[in-house]
């Protein structure tokens, strides 16, 4: 099993979402976060006085997956989240050793 | 708003049925019966009275959302507090100060009249009217008295987000019940002022003017909000918490100005008066909707973005700019006074956080320097203004507010503090200082 943790604009969520769906994902978990990376931060204006910035809202996938499933889902964020420009957002991917579902108590496989 | 100007008229007027004349006698200009020149003056305050009554809410609104959520109770309470306050020590005090009607203690400066403003009796009769041939006395003070309200919003907003509520109260108290009857007194009551020919409307300089140099003299004694200028000296800026509250509340103060300006066109008994209502109500409006305009082209030109803050303090400013006169401009220089209050506002705004004097709501460049703007700008459409008297009284009512609000702000904080501490201030004032939140929900998830 993997998690994949993806950062990606907020505005391509429902994209992503519905490509992950289509290609078989049953369950996310979703965070609206801040953070800053290459894009960094940039200035605004409020009454006459500039401010920084500094971290950029962004959207934190959390998926947990079959491992021979992982590339695809990776594929499939890259391709669906990606605007070329700054900021489009980084993917992680990580082991998981265990995976239990609460309500049946089914592990790893059978609970994702 | 000058009363014993409006009351000689009518004055005269009174004479003609006690020298056994027909009731509607002859007089120019007057063709209804005095019964109901009285009827439509006390109405014309009760209307006026009532929406300016509404421009509480306004200012409670407009602070309410330019203050951060933490803030948000205080800030409201603080409103709805000093709006009471002012309506009790008017009653009190300030009305008969504000309207010696010729009694004074010092000529022309100090009315000789003390003590709480009495009404008219239940159910009183033509005869027994105080001033059958203008208005109820009921009506007029309760007019007056919204102004007198509106001077005291016009300082909590400056002072948001750090003043303690017990001093600012008192503050308030001084201001409803002294200062400001006091020197309104100078021109509505037909003092010195009034006299030397300065030319007030609705009160450019008596109440947008006096409540700002309260303000700012309450900002530099206070010092800015924790954060506001960093190390460096640059400006941080801290938004408010709701842009959509802030939005309304400017709307409301709109709204309420056609009954500030168009009521203190005093009377309403012949055509001629409701005719000038009628054109102050269309200058009022067209003159907030020059200094939105230039407002919002200001700060996109200037910042790249229209900046919403921006705008609205622009209506607001295009508002006080046009209270001095709204009369006798035409509906172009209305606009025209209104959009150079809106410049005003881009330009004062950055200028006082360069002294840093931390103004949270905007209403020093709003309310004094738009009311500074306004005062000056009577010249330019009416031939009775001075430049030199506008001047002069702008300079006599700034010294004499700056002076006596000073002294009780520093009188307020050597007694009892005028500061919430610095972790109090950090927390917010609405949990240290009144534990309730304005939007508990939001804080708890």
């Amino acid at each position: 099993m993997k998690l994949i943790i993806a950062t990606i604009k907020p505005f391509k969520l429902e994209e992503v979402r519905e490509a992950l769906t289509d290609i078989g994902v049953r369950g996310m978990m979703v965070t609206e976060i801040k953070g800053f990376g290459s894009q960094s931060g940039h200035t605004e204006i409020y009454r006459g006085a500039e401010y920084a910035v500094n971290f950029v809202p962004k959207v934190k996938l959390e998926l947990v997956v079959a491992a021979n499933m992982a590339d695809q889902v990776v594929e499939t964020i890259t391709k669906t989240a990606q605007t070329g420009k700054i900021g489009d957002g980084k993917i992680f991917v990580l082991d998981v050793q265990q995976a239990i579902r609460v309500r049946t108590g089914e592990t790893d496989a059978d609970a994702i | 708003m000058n009363t014993l100007a409006k009351l000689a008229l009518p004055a005269a007027l009174i004479a003609l049925p006690s020298l056994g004349l027909a009731e509607e006698g002859p007089v120019p200009g007057v063709n209804a019966s005095t019964d109901t020149v009285f009827i439509l003056n006390s109405l014309l305050f009760l209307v006026g009275g009532f929406l300016v009554f509404w421009m509480a809410a306004g200012f409670a609104m407009l602070e309410a959302g330019l203050v951060r959520s933490k803030n948000v109770t205080m800030q409201l309470i603080k409103n709805i507090s000093l709006f009471s306050l002012a309506a009790i020590f008017y009653y009190l005090i300030g009305y008969n100060l504000m309207y010696p009607l010729g009694t004074w203690s010092v000529d022309g400066v100090l009315s000789g009249v003390w003590g709480p403003g009495v009404l008219e009796a239940v159910g009183v009769t033509s005869d027994a009217a105080d001033d059958y041939s203008y208005a109820s006395t009921g009506s007029d003070f309760f007019f007056q008295l919204m102004f007198c309200a509106t001077t005291a919003s016009i300082v909590s907003g400056t002072l948001a987000e750090r003043i303690k509520l017990w001093p600012f109260l008192i503050f308030t108290i001084v201001l409803t019940a002294v200062i400001y009857p006091l020197q309104a007194s100078w021109k509505w009551g037909g003092g010195f002022l009034d006299a030397a020919g300065f030319l007030d409307f609705a009160g450019s300089t008596v109440v947008h003017s006096v409540g700002g140099w309260a303000a700012l003299t309450g900002a530099i004694i206070l010092g800015p909000r924790i954060g506001k200028y960093n190390k460096e000296g640059k400006t941080v800026p801290i938004p408010g918490s709701n842009l959509t509250l802030a939005t309304l509340g400017t709307f409301i103060l709109w709204l309420g100005w056609f009954g500030f300006n168009g009521g203190s066109q005093l009377a309403m008994g012949t055509v001629g008066d409701v005719a000038d209502v009628s054109r102050i109500f269309a200058n009022t409006n067209t003159a907030a909707a020059g200094g939105a305009i230039a407002a919002l082209i200001l700060t996109q030109i200037m910042y790249k973005k229209p900046d919403l803050t921006m705008v609205l303090n622009g209506a607001l400013a295009g508002l006080v700019s046009i209270t001095a006169e709204p009369l006798t401009p035409s509906l172009g220089a209305a606009t025209l006074i209104g959009a150079v209050g809106g410049v005003i506002v881009v330009f004062a705004v950055p200028f006082l956080d360069k002294l840093k004097i931390d103004d949270v709501v905007g209403a020093i460049p709003v309310h004094l320097i738009a009311g500074i703007w306004g005062t000056i700008a009577v010249v330019f459409t009416n031939g009775d203004a001075s430049l030199g008297t506008q001047l002069y009284a702008i300079v006599v009512v700034g010294l004499f507010t700056v002076i006596v609000s000073a002294i009780v702000w520093f009188v307020l904080k050597a007694t009892m503090g005028l500061r919430v501490d610095e972790e109090t201030e950090i927390n917010g004032l609405d949990m240290a200082e009144l534990g309730m939140e304005a939007y508990p929900e939001f804080s708890k998830g």
